[in-house]
């Protein structure tokens, strides 16, 4: 057993409104420069929808994540190693910008500096590639908001897999949902696998994944390997970028931009400890369905004193011990069982999670919510279809969604009773398999959804982080061209230099 | 005059191409290893690069680990297992000119898309445009000394070459004595060959130097950086 701590997060897509606060601020710090204009590290899909870039889910199509061989191993869907290589000259993996967006801005200027004219002066929009005239804008980072477009085009989303999807093109039978999705952090990331160069990796103490942008050398297999599509190739320096986890800020305590910008208070953030020895084989499993509980089995209970021992016998410190203890992503997603990695089935063993979200039940007659009362709604009746978010979540095994929104529901129930009814409804958490004490802390957690409640974050470890003081003076961030302003500035690290740091490590 | 420009050209130019080359590259791989990638544009446009590059660089990798064994490897090696100056040379036109006939197609369309396609032209710079017309004139250069090499088939002007290679990379001196009198066509592939040594460190040619040969030895597929590592890293990161 090899006990690693991973820092990840779960979204609570019950409650997220759509409003793309979290897209806005994270390209506002990350990939608001010329090469990545059309990067979202953090975007929200309008589910069902293609998505972005266009069908990222079907694997058919992009060969990302990884396949299952008859020998029971498992290799990135791309191909072997050698079969990764192969593709160096040209990778038929890779989406093209137009699958992506092809970026733009408008002729705001043209406003100003029109001559008199007859008619109003207009700002026209014009790529920001080739500066070139673009007649017609049909494609942007969320083309699809609010089941915009035809649903002939919408409905080729991958998840409607053995759902009757003809019925949900009715508009009385329509429904919809968002997906705010990120890099996934994975435990067995298929982006690290294919990189040639070996400049992706996973840091240890945290999980976060990055690309080191100084031995990347722009081979781009990152970006197909992934199967969520969240690895950028920037064509301005000529590499690939990806969502950091905002790794400065979890170093300081603080959470990701997307989660602390929030409004709907969706995210969480927290450490899970996991054993690390047991990645692959919880990847390998046969049955895709499978894939969901062989990644649940592979977390450790923080509560236990073993696994404390063999955790701090393998170097985690104290302070992401206790904070593996508070996290609310063991509580939501191994305790509770309401968050669900996304498409497991990729074999990535992600470490973003989501809880399914609750929708209006179809027909509240049928449903019986005209019977008696206390009696809870079946929630194969809600609006979105249960195989729908199965596909999503559990690579198509609707029962432990159909539990989650169970215990979501039941949560509603009780709490309602007890605030308006006044009358504790005690056999309402036993149907859920939960208790009272178990349904107020879950509505604390996600209900309330306290701040400090939601993040339950270690600060970086004296030991974990870098000696600041050879920092002094630096730039803090740079895209890796020193400070902008002269060379000089920087101190020599390479080859030649005289070094101090390695002397002093 | 003439004799003082073919010493220059090729007694003492290539080893200033060669010491750029080597110096070039040390100093930016340890300076500015940011800028040190391949330059793939084949995000922004598909079209031509599936098939173009893939014709491109097999063609070229053919073409250049031709030279580097015909040109590097001494004359007595080929007499010792029994091939002829004369079929060495044959093999050499058969192979480069397939190869370079292949690369020829590739290169014509990646250049037609890096100089009609509005997009990679905007976002190609000086050095991108011109290293690929660079070596787009050495390819037709390349391929018109067949014609002249087909004028002597007995490999004696091939030894030469081999000679003069040879004895610049050992530091013997008479060197430009061995090539006064070859074909202009020759003088002219030779002298943009030492050319493309000295502007290489300088575009993205760099990127062969990277080629990620040893991915195919990485023991299993992760990769996972311990404190110790992440400890001295770069600010860039």
């Amino acid at each position: 057993m090899k006990i690693r701590a991973q820092m990840s997060m779960i979204l609570n897509l019950d409650k997220c409104i759509g409003c793309h606060t979290c897209s806005v601020t994270c390209k506002n710090v990350w990939t608001n420069r010329e090469g990545v204009e059309y990067a979202w590290f953090n975007n929200v899909e309008t589910k069902p929808g293609i998505g972005y870039p266009d069908d990222w889910e079907d694997q058919a199509k992009w060969n990302g994540g990884w396949k299952r061989k008859s020998n029971g191993k498992i290799e990135p869907k791309m191909g072997g190693k050698l079969g990764v290589l192969s593709k160096i000259f040209a990778n038929p993996d890779l989406p093209e910008i137009d699958d992506y967006y092809e970026p733009f801005t408008f002729d705001y200027e043209h406003l100003q500096r029109a001559p008199e004219m007859k008619t109003a002066p207009t700002a026209r929009p014009r790529s920001l590639i080739s500066g070139e005239r673009m007649e017609k804008i049909n494609k942007g980072p969320n083309w699809e908001e609010i089941l915009g477009g035809e649903f002939s085009k919408r409905s080729k989303d991958y998840n409607f897999a053995d759902v009757e999807k003809e019925i949900h093109g009715q508009f009385e039978n329509t429904f919809m949902m968002y997906l705010p999705r990120l890099c996934e952090h994975c435990l067995n990331p298929a982006c690290v696998a294919v990189c040639p160069s070996g400049a992706i990796y996973k840091r240890e103490d945290d999980g976060v994944v990055l690309i080191d942008q100084n031995k990347c050398r722009g081979w781009r297999m990152c970006v197909s390997g992934c199967p969520y599509k969240k690895i950028y190739y920037n064509w301005n320096t000529g590499k690939s970028e990806k969502c950091t986890l905002c790794y400065p800020r979890l170093e300081a305590g603080q959470p990701t931009v997307c989660s602390e910008t929030c409004v709907g208070r969706i995210r969480y953030l927290g450490v899970v400890l996991y054993d690390a020895d047991r990645i692959e084989e919880a990847a390998s499993v046969e049955k895709e369905t499978d894939l969901y509980q062989s990644h649940l089995d592979i977390f450790l209970d923080p509560n236990d004193p073993e696994v404390q021992k063999q955790a701090r016998a393998d170097g985690v410190p104290e302070a992401w011990l206790d904070a593996a203890k508070k996290s609310p992503i063991w509580k939501m997603a191994m305790e509770w069982k309401i968050a669900f990695p996304l498409h497991p089935e990729y074999r990535t063993l992600p470490m973003v999670w989501y809880v399914p979200p609750l929708s209006p039940i179809q027909s509240m007659a049928q449903a019986g919510a005209f019977g008696e009362k206390g009696s809870m709604p079946n929630v194969r009746d809600l609006r979105i279809p249960m195989k729908y978010l199965a596909n999503l979540l559990t690579a198509g095994d609707e029962e432990p969604v159909a539990k989650a929104l169970e215990k979501l529901i039941a949560m509603r129930a009780y709490m309602r009773s007890k605030s308006y009814e006044g009358a504790v409804d005690e056999s309402l958490p036993s149907k859920v398999g939960m208790t009272g004490g178990d349904i107020e802390e879950m509505y604390r957690l996600m209900a309330i959804a306290n701040y400090e409640d939601r993040f339950v974050i270690p600060t970086s470890h004296r030991e974990y982080a870098e000696d600041a003081y050879d920092l002094r003076g630096e730039c803090g961030f740079s895209f890796g061209e020193g400070c902008g302003e002269p060379r000089k500035a920087v101190e020599w690290t390479g080859l030649f230099a005289k070094n101090a740091a390695t002397e002093k490590a | 005059m003439l004799n003082y420009l073919n010493q220059f050209f090729f007694g003492i130019y290539p080893y200033i191409c060669l010491t750029v080359f080597i110096v070039g590259c040390i100093l930016r791989f340890d300076h500015g290893q940011y800028s040190w990638r391949s330059g793939s544009s084949q995000l922004l446009r598909r079209k031509q690069l599936m098939v173009g590059s893939v014709l491109f660089h097999v063609g070229i990798l053919i073409i250049f680990f031709g030279h580097l064994v015909g040109l590097l490897t001494p004359i007595w090696v080929f007499d010792t297992i029994g091939i002829s100056h004369g079929a060495k040379q044959l093999l050499a036109i058969i192979v480069g000119g397939a190869a370079g006939v292949m690369c020829l197609i590739g290169m014509l369309l990646l250049i037609h898309r890096r100089l009609f396609d509005a997009r990679i032209r905007a976002t190609s710079s000086f050095g991108d445009t011109s290293i690929l017309l660079i070596l787009f004139a050495q390819l037709l250069l390349g391929l018109s000394t067949i014609f002249v090499s087909l004028q002597h088939l007995d490999g004696h002007e091939m030894v030469k070459f081999m000679e003069w290679a040879q004895r610049i990379l050992t530091f013997r001196g008479g060197v430009s004595e061995l090539v006064a009198d070859a074909h202009p066509i020759f003088k002219a592939h030779l002298f943009l060959g030492l050319t493309i040594f000295l502007v290489f460190p300088f575009t993205r040619l760099v990127h062969m130097l990277s080629a990620p040969v040893w991915y195919l030895n990485r023991r299993g597929y992760q990769i996972v950086r311990t404190r110790k590592q992440s400890a001295t890293r770069q600010p860039a990161e």
